[in-house]
């Protein structure tokens, strides 16, 4: 049977038929499907959202300690948290087979750089697979599989968002049940004490070099032959993008096991035709290593090593044409940015604190980031998971050091606070800092599509599990002044705000309300009640001053012949915001 | 099966153009076609402008198109089928779905909605078609099934509307709207002569 999948969920078919029985992942696009598709395998693969990837690799490591199949799944910046563990695993080794998917971004469609993290394989000495399509995600992962135990090696799956989020043909399968590996105690290899990480680095280069003769006979690196003058060697989705622009004008050495090279049959294809094309996505990492290795080639002197690739990009690159095509003239467009959502619980905190004069605001990676953007302006910077409360920390040292009167707040999500904030929240607390931090508690991961996380009470799997209680943690830490509030009340907002800048050393708010699109679970209808209210301009009172538009609701609009606004009441869910933003009570509530 | 068709599909997240990909697909599959099809994923969804492209025929690598390669570009919404017409080949087909969402500047009254994009698209690309997929889907009783009667008139416009779409609507929503979705889909197939 062939069905069509994404590339993420082929990956979770892949493992399933592999026999993982542990799977672990921190989400982030474009990796997330991956261990949500691993979830219905209940039977089968325990599956766990961790708090960090750090955790989620060292989950998953353990479990291959123990003897079992294990996965872990995260987005090319996660790899950077989970990198302390990840590059010893390149000495140790593994026991039971592991794989390490990292679903890299090029063009950053959702993420704040576009590394490569073939290059990351590369410095932790371990194994790269690149799948370029749906049917090789759940077939080379198997293979990783073979692989990682048959050389004791760690195996990173690397994909990109258009293999993960492309779909394809796929056929399955059956799944081939795994006996775990009976557990030998092994201090030389798992205890990295220095006089065994001296034992360990020579065995590892000579591992890679066994690889490397594995890399020049494995059939994942793999000649097309068209009799051609020309040769491109590819790997990743980069290659359907080759076969696209030249069909069988050229030879292909397609490379699915990107590390190490296989440089011999590199050599050997580059010696058969007359003009060697690399294509690869991002940086040159297969192309440095050949003209290296003393094999002339064209690269990244005619491809972009910025951005993504395309068919056309190849095309104009590397062929100097151009598909022609029209354009509408520039102002029949209008930009269309991502917004908060109507009832979003961030609208009403960060339209208060956008009053707020003197501040730095320094913020995080979710939603909310969108709190920077017209007409909210409310947050400064926004770097990676966990940073807000730290940087807004240092920053606030520096500007006391240097007299300089301002006050900083961080503002952090619920599950990028369980995710690194709270280590940041210690620094604060335990080095004297005087930072506001803002815990926006939407009670789920909300920005990758919703997924349980520590704070919410259910297990990536379903099942209830034991609740983070936010107050309870960062008083333990040490924060003094604690205030839980409703961020949709906006002189809740504002008096938690004064409270805090009052208090003399760090604070917490925590705004406690449910992202406007999560399906509430019994606990939350008890707590939050059900959503039945919206709201309506009164338009006699309506005087056309435009402040609701202020609060970025895409359900207010302005009719500028009229000079009202106007609610939209398929998309208003009620949170009255707007209504609090009105200085003229023109907008009142109505049942639904 | 000649040569590979592509299609791209465009508007505003929350409209429903996933499903409307989905059922597309499925269709294309049963009829044995190999299909590729790609989607993103995260801040898209925040209100923002969507695509989605589909490719079909014997075999298909890409799972991408670039600028001047779509056959035909479908828009969901007016203002997203100027943003995306670079897609489209000069010689190549356009639907546009009759409905207008104001984005962020324009809600916020910055900026007013442009004017007059249909006339000029249909100016450029001889093969221009409009419908008011949302006016038929309320007609239908359902203003959600907007979505399926712009897959109808897509399906023949592709030439597709004999294969079997009923099956298809059948396994790709649930059971109590699998009859509103078929009169869905044929309305939409009659929008193209």
């Amino acid at each position: 049977m062939k069905k069509l999948m994404t590339g993420n969920e082929a990956v979770a078919r892949g493992a399933y038929e592999a026999g993982v029985t542990y799977a672990s992942a921190y989400p982030g696009t474009p990796s997330t499907e991956i261990l949500e598709n691993i979830g219905p395998y209940k039977e089968d693969i325990i599956a766990e959202w961790a708090p960090n990837e750090k955790v989620a690799l060292e989950s998953a490591f353990g479990a291959s300690f123990a003897g079992a199949r294990s996965l872990a799944a995260m987005k090319h910046v996660g790899v950077n948290v989970a990198a302390d563990a990840l590059m010893t695993m390149g000495y140790t080794g593994v026991t039971g087979g592991f794989v390490l998917v990292s679903a890299d971004d090029p063009g950053c469609h959702s993420s704040q750089n576009e590394q490569d993290n073939r290059i990351f394989a590369k410095f932790a000495k371990i194994a790269c697979i690149e799948p370029s399509d749906s049917q090789e995600s759940k077939d080379f992962i198997k293979e990783a599989y073979t692989i990682s135990e048959a050389f004791d090696v760690a195996v990173m799956f690397r994909m990109t968002t258009r293999v993960c989020h492309s779909k394809g043909l796929v056929a399955f399968e059956e799944r081939e049940e795994r006996e775990i590996i009976p557990y030998e105690k092994q201090v030389q290899k798992f205890i990295v004490a220095p006089a065994h990480a001296q034992k360990l680095h020579p065995y590892v280069e000579d591992k890679l070099k066994r690889l490397e003769a594995f890399s020049n006979e494995t059939p994942l690196n793999r000649e097309e032959w068209y009799g051609a003058e020309i040769g491109i060697v590819t790997s990743g989705v980069a290659y359907t993008y080759a076969k696209e622009v030249f069909k069988e004008t050229a030879n292909y050495l397609k490379i699915g096991f990107s590390n190490p090279l296989p440089m011999d049959k590199i050599r050997a294809f580059s010696q058969k035709v007359k003009t060697l094309y690399v294509i690869e996505e991002l940086e040159p990492f297969m192309e440095d290593q050949m003209r290296a290795a003393g094999i002339a080639c064209i690269g990244k002197e005619k491809i972009p090593l910025v951005g993504e690739l395309s068919p056309d990009v190849i095309e104009a690159a590397l062929l100097g044409k151009k598909s022609d095509f029209l354009s509408v003239s520039p102002d029949k467009i209008v930009p269309r940015p991502p917004t908060l959502c109507a009832g979003c619980p961030h609208r009403g905190f960060f339209y208060g604190l956008g009053k707020k004069k003197n501040l730095v605001v320094t913020g995080d990676i979710g939603c909310y980031t969108l709190g920077f953007a017209e007409p909210l302006n409310a947050i400064d910077s926004v770097h990676c998971m966990g940073a807000s409360i730290s940087m807004g920390h240092g920053a606030q040292k520096a500007f006391k050091k240097h007299g300089v009167e301002k006050r900083v707040v961080s503002v952090i999500g619920d599950s990028t606070f369980l995710h690194t904030g709270i280590n940041s929240l210690l620094t604060v607390a335990y080095n004297g800092g005087n930072t506001v931090n803002v815990i926006l508690d939407n009670r789920i991961t909300a920005m990758t599509g919703h997924q349980e996380n520590p704070g919410t009470g259910f297990t990536l799997q379903g099942d209830p599990a034991k609740e983070v209680n936010l107050e309870d943690l960062v008083k333990a830490i040490g924060i003094e002044h604690v205030k839980t509030i409703n961020p949709l009340k906006l002189k809740e907002v504002d008096a938690a705000l004064e409270e805090a800048f009052e208090f003399d050393g760090p604070s917490v708010i925590i705004t406690r309300w449910p992202c406007a699109l999560k399906r509430y679970s019994e606990k939350d209808i008890e707590e939050f009640g059900p959503l039945e209210n919206q709201c309506q301009v009164i338009e006699d009172k309506c005087k056309g001053c435009r402040i609701c538009t202020k609060t970025g609701c895409p359900a207010i609009s302005f009719d500028n012949d009229k000079k009202k606004a106007f609610i939209d009441p398929n998309q208003c869910v009620g949170c009255m915001v707007c209504l609090q933003s009105c200085p003229f009570n023109a907008i009142e509530r109505v049942v639904k | 099966m000649g040569e590979t068709k592509n299609i791209l599909l465009s508007g505003v997240g929350g409209q429903g153009i996933i499903l409307a990909s989905k059922i597309l697909s499925t269709g294309l599959i049963n009829d044995g076609y190999d299909v590729k099809m790609s989607e993103v994923h995260g801040m898209a969804q925040r209100g923002g402008s969507v695509t989605t492209q589909v490719r079909y025929g014997e075999k298909v690598d890409s799972p991408i198109i670039g600028k001047g390669q779509a056959d035909i570009l479908v828009s969901f919404e007016v203002m997203e089928t100027g943003r995306w017409l670079e897609f489209v080949k000069p010689t190549g087909q356009v639907i546009i779905n009759q409905w207008e969402i104001g984005s962020a500047p324009i809600l916020s009254g910055k900026a007013l909605y442009p004017k007059g994009v249909v006339e000029e698209i249909a100016s450029k690309i001889d093969h221009t078609t409009v419908i008011d997929a949302a006016q038929l889907a309320k007609d239908l009783g359902n203003i959600r099934t907007m979505n399926v009667v712009i897959v109808g008139a897509l399906i023949k416009a592709l030439g597709l509307e004999n294969l079997d779409w009923e099956e298809v609507i059948r396994s790709t929503v649930k059971p109590r709207f699998v009859d509103i979705n078929i009169e869905a889909l044929k309305i939409g197939m009659a929008q193209i002569k």
